[in-house]
């Protein structure tokens, strides 16, 4: 379902963008090029901020993950559903990983499975789209897309069980 | 040895005067942030008490204060330059020209017709025409983020209208230089020419092609970077100051030609640079105010002062109404261009550096004054009143 967003250039401070709500009402985001955004509630008159929240870098971030959390494991469900074959799996890391403490990209999954690592769950919090140089910690879930034999092998990756490099997958 | 015996002492003193100015004015800015207050008029204020005539006179630091001034101001235009880009710059002059012009003509007129009558001469009227045109982006800008008004509808007409002020700027100090500098009709016509040709074939260069100025400081670490843009500004300020182009523009030209993400980072280096030395031109202008002339200033200001807030307030109806915003948007925006501040400060000190008539200064401080407090005074009026409902309830 598109939502209907107007963009407003303000110069020399940054962007304004309105959200147009299901129930009329507006909400705009103010995105600051010091990095600082506002989230802005119209007033009836519909022109004027009835409540203004500032929001530093951060706590934006943290604001649209909460938000864009459920967005993530739903959009992968429905991907399960649309591709054959194709299955989406959190992989926990364990305490005694040896890629806890490591970058993701020393797992080398995608090379030795052909499964991707589409995102980290750290303590609710998804983090989309990892880097090679993600840091992985004890107790991640590693969300891991691909064929089931695919998936089993980067499970075996992360906890240790998979054989040398060179094992063809 | 008593040479250097003196010298030493002298650096002494200087020291001490800078170093106390500066935390100063380091108090003075904890004590605006407390109680929501610009910080701009405090930083006159302090001038004021301690200039000629002041509580102190600070005289040891005086040479270095005033270059430090000067490079206040080029830092001043130059981040305006950065913090715009050349599409919104094109694009606010395309949508708001009609208000720029009457923006223009209504603020402007009264500052020259006022020192008209005074008996002040035509430079002066140029001169006070300017300092009574352009609002003040950054007092603006700082009150709408303060009292979260950047989302507002009447937002983008408010900044439109400063940047067309802004730009308009490029074109007057050329011209305000030219007729200070003084000469025959003929000679002054000349320049101005000249002056205004350069400015418009830069600023289109700018805009077009300035990647190129963008690549040439361009670098991956901030020291260098920070060293480039703040080497090229003052050295094109310095030759613009040699063209009678005013190293003002100069600076702001170089700020508009530098684009994109080293803009950005260029705008997070040189803002400490610009706070301290910025700081500095304002208590310098009132330093070299002695509070004595206040006084027989303060009608005029106080007059220019409730006139430009009457045509700046119609200027701002008029540019929201333009927009499409509904009635307590315009009277927002009306009373949101009423401050002003730092262009009025740099026209009047370029004003009396000159040596135009003298009277610029005080009048000008107290003109400043005035209208930041008429803008802190109306600016939640608007709120009071009564919303046009938009949606049948």
């Amino acid at each position: 379902m598109s939502v209907d967003i107007t963009s407003r250039v303000l110069p020399g401070i940054g962007v304004c963008q309105e959200v147009a709500l299901h129930d009329g009402r507006r909400i705009g985001i103010v995105t600051r090029r010091s990095g600082l955004r506002d989230l802005v509630l119209y007033d009836e008159e519909g022109d004027g901020a009835a409540e203004n929240v500032a929001l530093t870098d951060d706590e934006a971030n943290a604001v649209a993950e909460i938000l864009g959390a459920p967005q993530l494991t739903f959009r992968l469900s429905v991907l399960q559903r649309q591709a054959d074959g194709l299955i989406v799996e959190q992989l926990p890391i364990p305490a005694d990983s040896p890629f806890t403490r490591r970058p993701l990209g020393d797992t080398q999954a995608r090379t030795r499975t052909g499964a991707s690592i589409v995102a980290v769950l750290r303590q609710g919090a998804a983090v989309p789209s990892p880097t090679p140089d993600f840091v992985l910690h004890a107790g991640d879930l590693v969300v891991t897309v691909g064929t089931q034999a695919a998936v089993d092998q980067v499970a075996h990756i992360l906890d240790g069980s998979a054989g040398s490099a060179d094992t063809g997958g | 040895m008593a040479a250097s015996g003196g010298g030493e002492t002298h650096v002494a003193v200087l020291l001490i005067e800078l170093g106390a100015i500066l935390f100063g004015l380091g108090v003075l800015g904890r004590f605006a942030r407390r109680f929501n207050i610009p910080v701009i008029p405090l930083y006159l204020l302090a001038g004021l008490c301690f200039g000629q005539g002041g509580v102190l006179s600070l005289s040891a630091s005086h040479d270095f204060v005033q270059v430090a001034a000067d490079i206040g101001v080029i830092l001043l235009l130059v981040m305006l330059g950065l913090e715009y880009s050349a599409d919104e710059l094109r694009s606010s002059l395309r949508a708001q020209a009609p208000i720029g012009v009457l923006d223009g003509l209504l603020n402007a007129l009264p500052g020259a017709a006022l020192a008209l009558i005074a008996g002040w001469g035509a430079t002066a009227a140029v001169a006070l025409a300017g300092i009574t045109w352009v609002s003040s982006s950054g007092v603006i800008a700082k009150t709408l983020g303060d009292t979260g008004r950047l989302g507002n509808r009447e937002t983008p007409a408010i900044l439109g209208v400063l940047v067309i002020e802004d730009l308009a700027m490029a074109l007057y100090l050329p011209l305000l230089t030219a007729l200070l500098a003084g000469g025959g009709a003929g000679k002054i016509v000349l320049t101005v020419s000249i002056a205004v040709a350069a400015v418009t074939v830069v600023l289109v260069v700018a805009t077009r092609f300035g990647r190129h100025v963008t690549t040439l400081v361009s670098a991956r670490d901030n020291e260098s970077l920070l060293l480039g843009v703040l080497g090229l500004t003052l050295l094109v300020a310095g030759l613009a100051e040699e063209l009678k182009v005013s190293a003002a523009v100069g600076a702001f030209l170089v700020g508009i030609a530098v684009s994109g993400t080293v803009a950005e980072t260029a705008v997070e280096v040189l803002s400490p640079l610009r706070d301290v030395f910025a700081a500095v031109f304002f208590v310098f202008f009132g330093l070299s105010t002695s509070p004595g002339q206040l006084l027989p200033v303060l009608p005029l200001a106080l007059a220019l002062a409730v006139v430009t807030s009457g045509t700046k307030m119609t200027t701002g109806f008029v540019a929201a109404k333009r927009a499409g915003v509904k009635r307590r948007g315009r009277w927002r925006a009306a009373v949101t261009l009423i401050p002003h501040g730092e262009f009025s400060v740099v026209v009047a000190a370029l004003a009396v550096a000159a040596g135009a008539q003298a009277k610029l200064g005080p009048t000008t401080a107290c003109y400043v004054l005035i209208t930041i407090l008429i803008g802190a005074l109306v600016h939640k009026w608007p709120d009071r009143l009564r919303s046009e409902q938009s949606t049948p309830r």
